[in-house]
């Protein structure tokens, strides 16, 4: 950075004190003077502290004043010399402007090298802004939309039964949150306990089918979801002749969770210290007692964190269930039997239908839907953040 | 050691005993189950791959490599092609690419860089949170909400750039009453909202490699007097170079096969023309989504043939990213 050096001069002229006093003074260096601040009169006492940080007041100024220059600026151009209106347009001209205005107010102060660095942090730092902002946007857009709805108490104690399909007092999601759990737990069911054997598989076992395996898993994990739907169509539905229903849906979502949780279990596992199996092994356990006693109790908050963002993937997947499951407006709360309808699938159902009341629950329906993913990834900041605790 | 070598007697002098590794009854049990599951999750894979080879062989035999070379995919008049659907995929897989790779690298170096120590891990967690939200969602946002915004962009590029094939639209921008709905449905709208999806794959990759980046070599470059910016050219992106590569292609990968969003937002057209800023694309995972519950046996079998083909090429994508991204992180991550 080109920081300059405060008072250079003073710096020498401490040294060469410290030279002529060179042994008595060995406290001078803990900043402990109070007793010879008469024999170093200029010493430390009125030395300004150096900033370390590299912004300083100067800087906010001519960030601030930069965009508003650039406001003023893209306003008078924009609006009143030119025919140009719109409010993406004037949004994009006014960063420009302030990218250009903070060039030059920068450039007057600094060389160019610190231009290129102030120009990389606001562009960075803007890329970063503009994703959160987007992702607050698809939050809260979807969460306002889904009020109309959610509103009213029949939305989560009903099923889809109405008379008249514009009315938001009757019919509601029920059945779906039903079938969106059952499929969860389902999928659950079979993913954790395959999922944990395959990555201590992959980290405890090894071997050169490990290595293949692993390789593969990494590519699973990007699996698109409508293929997993495809497989479990072909295979279950209809090799097997298990029926649409929420098994098969749960089985679809278990074939892509299955490498998601299976990749972060093993990278977990990975983490477990040597130090601790080798410990267990010295101790004549054998290596399945290690494993269980010592290898996955260690893991264990993270494992659960791993297995809850799998979940939350797979809660929000459509398309696996919209080959599976069927579509259903009733509860049907057995999962293996007949067509059942879970919270995305019914979100996608309902958008398709052309009336404004089912794109009232269809947000309804996505802002549940939302807030259940919400809920799992507290529930697995917790649990990731429990583990720091106990340590 | 070759002081009591002398003074032991002839031939009981210490060797190293050979330790036999014999695991225990439950050890062999345990590793057979291991290894159990492990072929079985390979099988699986393979059986994903096999099963829609044998499914989709009816179509291959009834189409031939006509199938490739089809752009129709017209059950009623029985021509069914992948000649549009697969150029159509990639078209809105790079349209999500190059929407989000900008975005994706600056927020890793913001995340891994620029942000406060305290704050890193919750945006860390952001990040994931942003990768959880379900697709019907983005589906919903971009129809109902981004795509009405969108479309001035959209008539914007055609204005200034209407020149360029792949940028114009049939009709008139400059009209007053200007045809809104030739603007909608779009591929470019549909690349857009599946840009929100791969973004947090990407940006999550990125930031991995880049803060691995060796804290030594960062504080010499500091050291030397180099800017944040420099410290960041001179040593995190070029380490992090298989990283932005890597997550940059398991970008792609889940961008050819996004389904539901894709879905939702397209109005299907099967023409070669490439006009992304149009009404009407089609990919071949929103092909399968939207004509799966109409299909007869060999018209399902033709969609299996897509979909082993998105199968094929996505694996492909997702292996060589997957070699890439573990390349540049060798040596630093595994094996503690």
């Amino acid at each position: 950075m080109t920081r300059t050096l405060p008072e250079h001069e003073r710096v020498d002229g401490f040294d060469d004190d410290r030279d002529s006093h060179d042994t008595a003074d060995r406290g001078h260096d803990d900043g402990d003077h109070t007793d010879d601040t008469d024999r170093f009169p200029r010493v430390d006492e009125d030395e300004p502290r150096r900033v370390i940080r590299a912004r300083g007041p100067a800087d906010r100024v001519a960030l601030i004043g930069s965009a508003a220059a650039g406001f003023a600026l893209v306003w008078v151009v924009y609006q009143r010399l030119l025919p140009t209106s719109g409010l993406l347009g004037f949004a994009v001209c006014w960063y420009a402007a302030f990218l250009l205005v903070y060039t030059l107010v920068t450039l007057q102060r600094h060389g160019a090298v610190e231009v290129v660095d102030r120009m990389a942090a606001v562009v960075v730092r803007t890329g970063a802004a503009l994703v959160g902002a987007s992702l607050v946007l698809v939050i809260g857009y979807t969460i306002i939309s889904g009020l109309d709805a959610m509103q009213y108490a029949n939305f989560y104690t009903e099923e889809l039964i109405y008379t008249d399909p514009a009315d938001l007092r009757q019919g509601g999601i029920l059945h779906a949150v039903v079938g969106t759990l059952e499929q969860l737990a389902i999928s659950v069911a079979i993913t954790l306990p395959l999922g944990i054997a395959c990555a201590v598989y992959l980290t405890e076992v090894g071997g050169r089918l490990a290595k293949v395996v692993r390789t593969l898993i990494e590519a699973m994990t990007g699996l698109p979801s409508i293929v997993a739907g495809l497989f479990i169509y072909v295979a279950a539905i209809q090799l097997l002749g298990v029926q649409r229903s929420g098994f098969a849906a749960a089985l679809a979502l278990s074939v892509m969770m299955l490498p998601i949780i299976t990749r972060s279990a093993d990278v977990v596992l990975r983490l477990v210290p040597n130090g601790l199996r080798e410990a267990s092994l010295a101790l004549g356990s054998s290596q399945w007692q290690t494993i269980w006693r010592v290898v996955l109790p260690t893991a264990r908050p993270s494992l659960a964190t791993a297995l809850i963002l799998g979940v939350a993937r797979g809660a929000g997947e459509t398309s696996p269930v919209l080959l599976t499951a069927g579509y259903s407006q009733f509860l049907n709360a057995n999962p293996l039997v007949d067509w059942q309808t879970s919270l995305p699938l019914f979100v996608y159902q309902v958008f398709r239908l052309p009336d404004e009341a089912m794109a009232a629950r269809a947000f309804g329906a996505a802002t549940v839907l939302l807030l259940l993913v919400l809920l799992l990834f507290v529930i697995a900041r917790l649990v990731a953040r429990g583990k720091r605790g106990e340590r | 050691m070759s002081g009591t070598e002398e003074a032991s007697p002839v031939g009981t002098a210490d060797r190293p005993r050979r330790v036999r590794v014999r695991p225990t009854g439950d050890d062999r049990v345990f590793r057979a189950v291991a290894r159990g599951t492990g072929v079985l999750v390979l099988v699986l894979t393979a059986g994903i791959g096999a099963f829609l080879a044998i499914r989709s062989s009816d179509a291959f035999a009834a189409y031939g490599w006509d199938f490739f070379t089809e752009t129709q995919w017209n059950p009623e008049v029985n021509r069914l092609g992948i000649a549009a659907v697969l150029p159509g995929t990639i078209v809105v897989a790079l349209i999500a690419i190059a929407v989000s790779f900008p975005l994706a690298i600056t927020t890793a170096l913001y995340i891994s860089e620029y942000a406060p120590p305290r704050v890193k891990s919750a945006l860390v967690s952001v990040l994931d949170l942003m990768a959880a939200v379900p697709s019907v969602v983005y589906g919903l946002w971009g129809f109902y909400f981004l795509q009405d915004e969108i479309i001035y962009l959209a008539r914007w590029l055609h204005q200034a750039f209407g020149f360029l094939p792949f940028l114009s639209v049939g009709t008139d921008p400059d009209a007053a009453n200007w045809a809104e709905s030739r603007y909608t449905s779009s591929a470019f709208i549909a690349g857009v909202v599946v840009a929100m999806m791969v973004l947090p794959i990407t940006a999550s990759i990125m930031r991995e490699v880049f803060s691995q980046a060796p804290v030594g070599e960062r504080e010499a470059a500091l050291a030397l007097g180099s800017t944040r910016w420099g410290m960041i050219r001179s040593v995190v992106l070029p380490f992090g170079r298989g990283g932005i590569v890597g997550g940059t292609m398991l970008g792609l990968g889940r961008a050819l096969g996004e389904t539901i969003a894709v879905a939702m937002i397209i109005s299907p057209a099967f023409d070669l023309d490439f006009r992304i800023l149009e009404n009407g694309a089609i990919t071949v995972s929103s092909l399968i989504a939207l004509r799966f519950g109409e299909s007869s046996a060999l018209q399902l079998s033709a969609l299996l043939a897509a979909g082993l083909v998105l199968y094929v090429f996505t694996l492909v994508v997702n292996t060589l990213a997957a070699i890439v991204v573990s390349r540049s992180r060798s040596g630093s991550a595994t094996d503690l």
